[in-house]
C-alpha cells in the first residue's frame, strides 16, 4: 500500500469507522436500558467498604 | 499453575518463569559488560547484572521460605504498599532534581561544574522529567491500579508473583534510565530517552503488567467493569503501543547503547510527538483519571456525579487524543494539513476534558462542606480544577497563531507544570494520603494539620511557578519577534536570556516550596504507617496532675 492509498482509506472508511465507533459508545452510554446498571456501577467504590479479613 | 499442598500453595510456574527471565537478563548483562564498546555501556551492564543478581537472591529467599499460605480470599496489599513507598521516594527525588536544575538556570555561573559532566543541565533535565513522570507517576499509577482493580472487581490480584515482577522490574527500568542519563546515554527522544535495551526490558515489564491487570479483570465477581478500570486499561494498552512504535530502532551493536531510529526526518518528528503528546494523554491524563474516578467518590462518600458522562468522557478521550500530537510541530516541515488536524482535535478535546472536570467536581454535590474539614479531599478537588485549567490552556496554545508566540518559550514549561504539579501531583498526593491509612489499617492520618501545611506550601509553590513562567514565556516570545524600524531584530537572543533571570529565581523558589510540601507529606505518611496516633489521641495527652492517677 502506498501513501495515497492509505490516506484515501483514512479519509473515507477510517473516518466512517471512527465516527461509527464513537456513535456506538454514545448510544451505549445514553441507552435508557443501561440506566440501572450504571447507577449500580456508580456505587462501586462506595460499597467495597472494609477489607478487613480480605 | 500452583499445585495445592494441604491448603497451601507450592511455588509454581510464575516463580520458574521469572527465574528464567532473571537468568537470561543476568547472562546478557554479563556478556554486555564483557564486550562493551564504551565505558558508559559497561557501567549500565554491571548495574543491570547487580540488579538481576539481587532479584534472583530475593526470589530464592521467597521460595526458600516454603509453601505459601493460601491467600486467595484476601486482597494482595504488599505490592501496593511497596508501590506507595516507591512513589513517595521517587517523588521526592524527582522534585529535588527539579529544584536543582531550576537553580542551575537561575544561577548558571555558580552551579556549572566543568569537570563534572554528569551535573550538567543536559544530563539532569531528562533525569528530572523521567523521575517525576515515569518514576513517581508510574509508581503511583501501578500501585493505585492494583488497588482499584482488586476492590472494584472484588477479586485478588492475579498472577501470583507476577505483580512483584512488575514492581521490581519497573524499579530497574527507573534505575537504568536515571544512571544512564547521568552517564550521557540518551536516544535524544523527548520523554523516551531510554536506550534500546532498557526499552526492551520496559516492554517485557509492561506486557506482564497488562496481563496481570487483564487477568484480574477476567476473574472479577462484579459483572460490570467500573469506569476507573477502563481508564487504567486504556493507559496500559496505549502506552504499550506508543512505546513500541516510537522506539523502533536498530542498535549499532548488541554491546553498545547507541541505536538508530527506524524513522527519519519529518516522519521521525511526527512519530516522536505522536508518542510525546499521547504520553501526556494516556499516561498523565487517562491513568490519573482512573485515580479521580475512584478516590474522589471514595473520599467524598458520594457516587460519581454522572456515570454516563464518565463513559462519554472516556470514549471521547480515546477517540480524540490520539490525533492531537501534530500541534507540537507547528511551523515545521510537517505538512500544513497535519498541523491543522492536530490543533483542530486539540480544540475539540477541550469538551470531553471539561466534561470530565465537571463530573469530578460535581461528585462533591451534597458533600461540599467536606472541603473545609478534609484537606485530602480538598487536594484532589484542586487537582481536578488544575486539570480543567491546563486542558483549557493546552487547546489555546495549540492554535497556530498562539503557538507562534508560545512555542519554544517558558510558557510551555509553565503549562506543563500546571498540569504536572497541579493535576498529576495533587491527585497522586490525595490518593497516597488515602492509601496509607487504608493499607496499613490505621484509623486516620497521623496529622491533618501537616496535610494543610503540605497543601498550602505546594499551592503557593505552584502559583509562583506558573505565574513566573507565564510572564517569562510571553516576554520571551515578544522579545524574539520584536523588530526595529529598520526591519532588524530588536533583541539578541542572549538579551532575552538575561531578561529571564528574575523569573527563573521565582520559579526555583516555587519549586523549593513544592519540594518542602512533599517532604512534609513523606514525614506524615511515615508516621501514619508506623501507627503513631495524632497528638490529641495519645495516652500522654492529658494534664500533668492527672498522670499519676493514670499510672496506678
Amino acid at each position: 500500500m502506498d501513501y495515497l492509498a492509505i490516506s484515501q482509506f483514512a479519509a473515507t472508511w477510517g473516518l466512517v469507522l471512527l465516527c461509527g465507533g464513537f456513535a456506538a459508545a454514545l448510544i451505549y452510554a445514553l441507552w435508557p436500558g443501561n440506566k440501572d446498571k450504571f447507577s449500580r456501577a456508580a456505587q462501586a467504590p462506595l460499597d467495597d467498604g472494609d477489607d478487613d479479613g480480605r | 499453575m500452583n499445585a495445592e499442598i494441604g491448603g497451601r500453595k507450592a511455588w509454581g510456574g510464575d516463580a520458574l518463569a521469572i527465574f528464567v527471565i532473571i537468568l537470561l537478563g543476568a547472562f546478557y548483562a554479563l556478556w554486555g559488560a564483557a564486550h562493551a564498546t564504551d565505558r558508559a555501556f559497561a557501567i549500565q551492564m554491571w548495574t543491570a547484572l547487580a540488579a538481576f543478581v539481587a532479584g534472583g537472591v530475593m526470589l530464592l529467599f521467597f521460595i526458600g521460605a516454603g509453601p505459601r499460605a493460601d491467600d486467595s480470599g484476601k486482597y494482595a496489599n504488599g505490592v501496593i504498599k511497596a508501590g506507595v513507598i516507591a512513589s513517595m521516594f521517587w517523588g521526592v527525588a524527582g522534585f529535588l532534581v527539579g529544584v536543582i536544575i531550576a537553580a542551575q538556570l537561575a544561577f548558571p555561573n555558580i552551579l556549572y561544574f566543568e569537570d563534572l559532566g554528569w551535573t550538567n543541565f543536559g544530563r539532569l533535565r531528562p533525569l528530572h522529567t523521567s523521575a517525576v513522570i515515569f518514576a513517581f507517576g508510574g509508581n503511583v499509577l501501578i500501585a493505585t491500579s492494583f488497588y482499584v482493580v482488586q476492590r472494584t472487581c472484588r477479586a485478588r490480584l492475579a498472577g501470583g508473583l507476577w505483580p512483584w515482577f512488575v514492581f521490581w522490574g519497573y524499579q530497574l527500568v527507573i534505575v537504568m534510565a536515571g544512571t544512564g542519563y547521568l552517564l550521557g546515554i540518551t536516544q535524544g527522544r523527548e520523554y523516551a530517552e531510554l536506550p534500546w535495551y532498557t526499552d526492551i526490558w520496559l516492554t517485557i515489564v509492561w506486557v506482564a503488567y497488562l496481563l496481570v491487570f487483564l487477568a484480574t479483570i477476567w476473574r472479577r465477581e462484579e459483572k460490570h467493569i467500573y469506569v476507573a478500570n477502563w481508564f487504567y486499561l486504556a493507559f496500559i494498552v496505549t502506552i504499550a503501543m506508543l512505546h513500541i512504535v516510537n522506539n523502533l530502532a536498530i542498535p549499532v551493536s548488541f554491546a553498545s547503547w547507541f541505536s538508530y531510529s527506524a524513522f527519519a526526518g519529518v516522519q521521525d518528528a511526527l512519530t516522536q510527538w505522536w508518542y510525546g503528546h499521547n504520553a501526556v494523554g494516556f499516561f498523565l491524563t487517562a491513568g490519573f483519571l482512573g485515580l479521580m474516578y475512584y478516590f474522589i467518590p471514595k473520599q467524598a462518600e458520594r457516587p460519581v456525579y454522572s456515570y454516563r458522562l464518565s463513559i462519554i468522557h472516556f470514549w471521547a478521550l480515546i477517540f480524540l487524543y490520539i490525533w492531537a500530537g501534530p500541534h507540537h510541530l507547528h511551523y515545521t516541515a510537517l505538512p500544513q494539513w497535519a498541523q491543522t488536524l492536530g490543533f483542530t482535535f486539540s480544540i475539540i478535546l477541550w469538551m470531553p476534558s471539561w466534561g470530565g472536570m465537571i463530573n469530578g467536581l460535581m461528585t462533591l454535590s451534597g458533600a461540599w462542606d467536606k472541603l473545609r474539614t478534609d484537606p485530602v479531599l480538598r487536594m484532589m478537588v484542586v487537582a481536578v480544577a488544575f486539570y480543567g485549567m491546563s486542558t483549557f490552556e493546552g487547546p489555546v496554545m495549540s492554535i497556530r497563531a498562539v503557538n507562534s508566540l508560545s512555542h519554544y518559550t517558558d510558557w510551555t514549561i509553565g503549562h506543563v507544570h500546571s498540569g504536572a504539579l497541579g493535576w498529576v501531583g495533587y491527585i497522586s498526593f490525595g490518593a497516597l494520603y488515602c492509601l496509607v491509612p487504608w493499607l496499613w489499617k490505621r484509623k486516620a492520618l497521623f496529622s491533618n494539620a501537616l496535610v494543610e501545611w503540605h497543601f498550602w506550601l505546594s499551592t503557593i509553590g505552584i502559583v509562583l511557578y506558573i505565574t513566573s513562567m507565564w510572564v517569562a514565556g510571553v516576554m520571551q516570545g515578544l522579545m524574539w519577534r520584536a523588530y526595529n524600524e529598520l526591519g532588524f531584530l530588536e533583541y539578541a537572543f542572549v538579551e532575552s536570556v538575561e531578561a529571564m533571570n528574575p523569573y527563573y529565581i521565582i520559579r526555583a523558589l516555587g519549586g523549593v516550596l513544592f519540594l518542602l510540601g512533599a517532604l512534609v507529606m513523606a514525614y506524615n505518611l511515615w508516621r501514619t504507617a508506623r501507627g503513631d496516633a495524632p497528638a490529641h489521641e495519645r495516652e500522654t495527652d492529658r494534664p500533668a496532675q492527672a498522670a499519676p492517677v493514670a499510672a496506678e
